[in-house]
């Protein structure tokens, strides 16, 4: 058997979506690979885990970070948000009807990350033009190109919070 | 990454009492904090250390404005600094050189104290495929000098390295004559920013003035008409979301038309954040706008060294001092 050369595991509690998690990683896990190897939620996608493309954005405390920057130990006791906990049930989050209205996608590998950036831009109200949610949006890249759908659908969306007041 | 131990210490005289040390290659423990550019370093296997350090939870992230000046809790994220009503007002330059750092998700993890600490941008010391980078082997060489250097510095370099320092806060911060709070176990000293990061020269792995078990604890800024009359001019290769190839920090104390005293730092040409006293001195007296500023920003050349690739940087440097000085000085 070839020798173990892991260093000692760690006991982290997620909470993630409003649900509690006890986990025993490795303390080399990021937050993504939390969430996805260990918590299978896949929606949350890797892309260049260098925190350049955005794939992975998720909410932490209500705030948008690259969750593949984050080493899991250290997110202990917050809120994550992902993108399996944005709809209702059935119930589609606002954003996510407007990028499916907008066709704001090609491939889809980086829509999770730009939907959950676009609802932290909403909230933190830097959707108020198209060239405002461009410089906000830049830590999400898509490599198919689909940025002006993908700006349309965050004005819409936000055009919608603001008619409502809900974020 | 390669394996370590990730310590989470319960307040912060137990993560001092781990000796973990910041900004250099040798060090077998380092801190963490807001993790952004650690994590790409472990990832990369840029850093191999045996042991992590959180910083997590136990450092001050208050920020306070009064009379005095500024306060900044090293563990304030980079968002919450920029948006701060009070340096907004007061301290402008410090909250655009934020905004025009990262990426919004970056800018809610990364912290005031790690940004100082962030490590070089320059690929050769970003790529372990290239054996020669003195910053991460002592002793290898130094591939940029004969390689693509069109990102590297022009002012302080050496034979060793020519890598540039990558913070827009600490450019800023910089010209403004910020002092950090200092913590270790058994001691708090002050030391000047300018005075954080090293030349290159012979050691380029060692990249701050720091101590094994010294922590970042606050940032001070004293307060002024020319804080107030600042700005942050960053030249970069693309709108967003790109470290800067130029930038100039000015801030401007005005008589009537004329500057009284400038103050003023470069980014993205020096091996560190780069103040220019003979700039500075030259623009006592000149009224924004016009060529004599072009004569005072033409002393920033002074030493400097292009490789090849990078020599517009000492051209384009002088340009962005001028359309600094001017867009300061037409602040209210």
């Amino acid at each position: 058997m070839p020798p173990d050369l892991s260093p000692p595991s760690i006991t982290v509690a997620l909470r993630v979506n409003g649900s509690e998690h006890q986990l025993v990683l490795d303390p080399r896990t990021t937050l993504l690979d939390a969430l996805r190897e260990h918590l299978q939620l896949t929606g949350t996608k890797k892309g260049c885990a260098l925190g350049q493309c955005g794939a992975c954005t998720v909410l932490l405390d209500g705030k948008r970070v690259k969750s593949c920057l984050s080493l899991a130990g250290l997110i202990d006791k917050r809120d994550i948000t992902t993108i399996e906990g944005l709809s209702s049930g059935e119930q589609l989050h606002p954003l996510q009807t407007a990028f499916v209205e907008r066709d704001a996608f090609q491939c889809g590998y980086c829509t999770p990350g730009q939907i959950m950036a676009g609802v932290a831009c909403i909230a933190e109200g830097h959707a108020g033009s198209a060239e405002e949610i461009r410089e906000w949006m830049s830590g999400n890249i898509c490599r198919c190109g689909a940025y002006d759908n993908i700006v349309a659908a965050i004005q819409d969306a936000a055009g919608a919070a603001g008619a409502t007041g809900r974020g | 990454m390669h394996p370590f131990t990730l310590e989470r210490p319960r307040d912060l005289a137990a993560a001092l009492a781990f000796q973990a040390q910041a900004g250099r290659t040798d060090a077998a423990a380092e801190y963490i904090a807001g993790g952004t550019d650690m994590v790409q370093l472990l990832q990369e296997e840029v850093r191999q250390p045996t042991r992590l350090v959180s910083l997590a939870g136990v450092l001050d992230h208050r920020i306070e404005v009064n009379d005095q000046g500024l306060r900044i809790g090293a563990a304030a994220t980079m968002a919450d600094v920029a948006a701060h009503s009070g340096i907004v007002q007061q301290f402008p330059l410090i909250s655009e050189a934020l905004l025009n750092s990262a990426s919004p998700q970056v800018r809610n993890q990364a912290t005031m104290g790690g940004n100082l600490l962030q490590r070089t941008r320059c690929p050769y010391f970003r790529d372990v495929g290239y054996t020669a980078c003195n910053k991460r082997v002592p002793g290898s060489g130094c591939a940029a000098l004969t390689g693509d250097n069109q990102w590297h510095a022009v002012l302080g370099t050496s034979d060793n390295c020519i890598a540039v320092h990558p913070s827009d806060l600490a450019v800023a911060l910089v010209a403004l004559d910020a002092e950090l709070e200092v913590r270790s176990a058994s001691d708090r000293r002050t030391l000047r920013l300018i005075d954080l990061h090293r030349l290159p020269g012979d050691t380029p792995h060692i990249e701050a003035a720091l101590e094994p078990g010294e922590v970042i604890a606050a940032i001070h800024v004293p307060s002024g008409p020319a804080a107030r009359r600042s700005h942050y001019l960053k030249v970069r290769t693309r709108a967003s979301f790109e470290f800067a190839l130029v930038s100039v920090a000015v801030a401007l104390d005005m008589d009537g038309p004329r500057v009284a005293t400038a103050r003023i730092a470069l980014g993205g040409v020096g091996t560190k954040p780069w103040r220019t006293p003979e700039v500075e001195a030259a623009l006592k007296g000149v009224t924004p706008g016009s060529p004599e500023v072009r004569n005072a920003a033409a002393l920033a050349a002074q030493g400097a060294q292009g490789r090849g690739h990078n020599d517009f940087k000492i051209e384009l440097m002088q340009r962005a001092i001028v359309r600094a000085v001017e867009i300061a000085g037409a602040r209210a």
